[in-house]
């Protein structure tokens, strides 16, 4: 479903991503982890189009990110930290400008827009501020933004940090109801517990992909007991093996 | 100590109180987590403690003057395009910090932070975890009593994360007292007290061990003095299409 093949990008004499290779399949959690300054961010932004590389290329649904910007796009949904929105748009702003964005229009989008608010329950909300929303309706706001185009992959740039573990566990319920109806996952995060839900695991740091492998997996290479440990055993070991 | 006397916060022309007869006291030398959903008042109450926001009605009994609080807010104001030591340096001017001493405390601060690789480079260009470790350097540029972090490891990483802990760890050994707040359950866990604050009350006061008393573990005591969570199916994902998951779509 997400192809990526030597992705690099440099800035001047900076290489912030270093020839990352990764493959993931239709309906699975992809969870991608690191450092700050890993280069886990630059890694993500070119797998959704947000950012060109220097070289190499990234592929969703097998439709390149250079060539067929605007149809790979309409694959995917994307949600940014702590559900982001535009605090100074109302609710129904907010779906219109989304819905405007992934190109939906018609009877289509006037249907996606009402459908959102009837499951998520909105309507009491669409002449609010999204800003003053409280944080489970913006959730559930920034949820609807992201997914009303019906996207195949759905990317998660650390969309619970700071948020409180019932917000995080509500959000993670529709998750794994997403991927159960086939939609394809791919998330950063820095909550260990959430990395444990994911299928399989890519740990980028210094810019190079370290490690790859599902959770389990990723705890037995490093012979630990938690997935924090886990992580740390694999940069830990990186830096011994590559001194700077 | 600090001791909260039935504090309670109304802000002009809100219907709820953001924060409700809240009592308690964190002991001198100690850590306390302080956890709670998003506009629960975590950082109405934070800003009540460090003298920013007068209660409506109440005391705070601090024990300390207010120049003797360190605060780290959410989003910490440093100086982007300045360096690292720069930032420094400018906290070190606004403290009056000068001569021996603030070499003394630059030596400390940059041993402590294991920031010295990065003395020149822009505080915009830093990392998350980084960013937050100056933060915390410019803040303790002179010793406070009471040191109050606001959500410092928001964003951060599990690594930078246990360094950051460790780092306010060597603190209370020096008998300062520490408020944190936090979205980790983890880091409450390590706490000498926790606070649970929901809807501007507080649910909880006492130890982690008094906490998840006869739970299974901290967050499901969490969840369930906070009312239980929302389980079942989801109903986003009852209303989205079966997406074939073989071959090109």
């Amino acid at each position: 479903m997400i192809q990526v093949e030597g992705l690099t990008k440099r800035f001047g004499s900076f290489t912030a991503v270093d020839n990352i290779n990764l493959q993931i399949r239709a309906g699975e959690i992809f969870g991608l982890l690191g450092p700050n300054g890993a280069g886990k961010s630059t890694t993500f932004k070119m797998m959704c189009g947000l950012l060109s590389p220097t070289s190499g290329k990234a592929y969703v649904n097998g439709l390149d990110l250079a060539e067929a910007p605007g149809e790979a796009r309409g694959h995917i949904g994307y949600m940014a930290q702590k559900f982001s929105l535009y605090d100074n748009l109302d609710v129904r702003q907010n779906l219109d400008f989304f819905a405007g964005i992934y190109n939906l229009s018609g009877k289509t989008r006037a249907d996606a827009i009402d459908q959102m608010v009837d499951i998520f329950a909105l309507s009491p909300y669409l002449k609010e501020n999204a800003g003053i929303l409280p944080l489970g309706f913006k959730q559930r706001l920034a949820l609807s933004c992201a997914l009303m185009h019906r996207p195949y992959i759905h990317f998660l740039d650390e969309p619970t940090s700071g948020v409180d573990p019932i917000t995080r566990q509500e959000f993670w319920n529709h998750i794994r109801g997403l991927v159960t109806k086939g939609v394809t996952i791919m998330i950063t995060t820095h909550f260990m517990d959430e990395a444990e839900y994911c299928d399989r695991i890519a740990l980028i740091y210094r810019g190079k992909l370290i490690a790859e492998a599902a959770p389990a997996v990723l705890k037995q290479q490093a012979n630990a007991p938690t997935l924090e440990e886990a992580f740390i055993h694999h940069i830990e070991e990186y830096d011994a093996k590559n001194p700077l | 100590m600090i001791v909260l006397d039935d504090v309670s916060k109304q802000f002009a022309g809100a219907k709820e109180q953001a924060l409700s007869h809240i009592s308690g006291t964190i002991n001198k030398g100690t850590i306390a987590g302080l956890v709670g959903p998003d506009g629960a008042g975590k950082t109405t109450l934070i800003r009540l403690i460090t003298e920013l926001l007068l209660p409506t009605s109440g005391t705070i009994t601090l024990q300390c003057r207010r120049e003797e609080i360190g605060y780290m807010p959410q989003k910490f104001g440093l100086y982007e395009d300045l360096t690292v030591q720069q930032n420094l340096n400018l906290y070190a001017d606004l403290q009056g910090i000068v001569g021996e001493e603030r070499e003394r405390r630059f030596t400390t601060l940059f041993e402590f932070t294991n920031l010295s690789p990065f003395k020149d480079r822009l505080a915009g260009k830093l990392s998350g975890g980084m960013k937050q470790k100056l933060g915390l350097a410019c803040v303790l540029i002179k010793t406070p009593k009471l040191l109050v972090l606001d959500e410092p490891s928001v964003g951060v990483d599990p690594l930078s994360r246990r360094e950051l802990w460790k780092m306010v760890q060597q603190l209370l050994a020096d008998d300062i007292t520490v408020i944190w707040s936090t979205a980790y359950l983890d880091e409450a866990a390590r706490c000498d007290a926790v606070l649970l604050l929901n809807d501007g009350k507080l649910l909880f006061t006492g130890t982690p061990e008094q906490f998840v008393k006869g739970k299974s573990s901290f967050e499901e005591a969490y969840i369930d003095i906070l009312g239980g969570s929302h389980e079942g199916p989801s109903v986003l994902a009852d209303a989205m299409v079966q997406l074939p998951t073989e071959g090109k779509r």
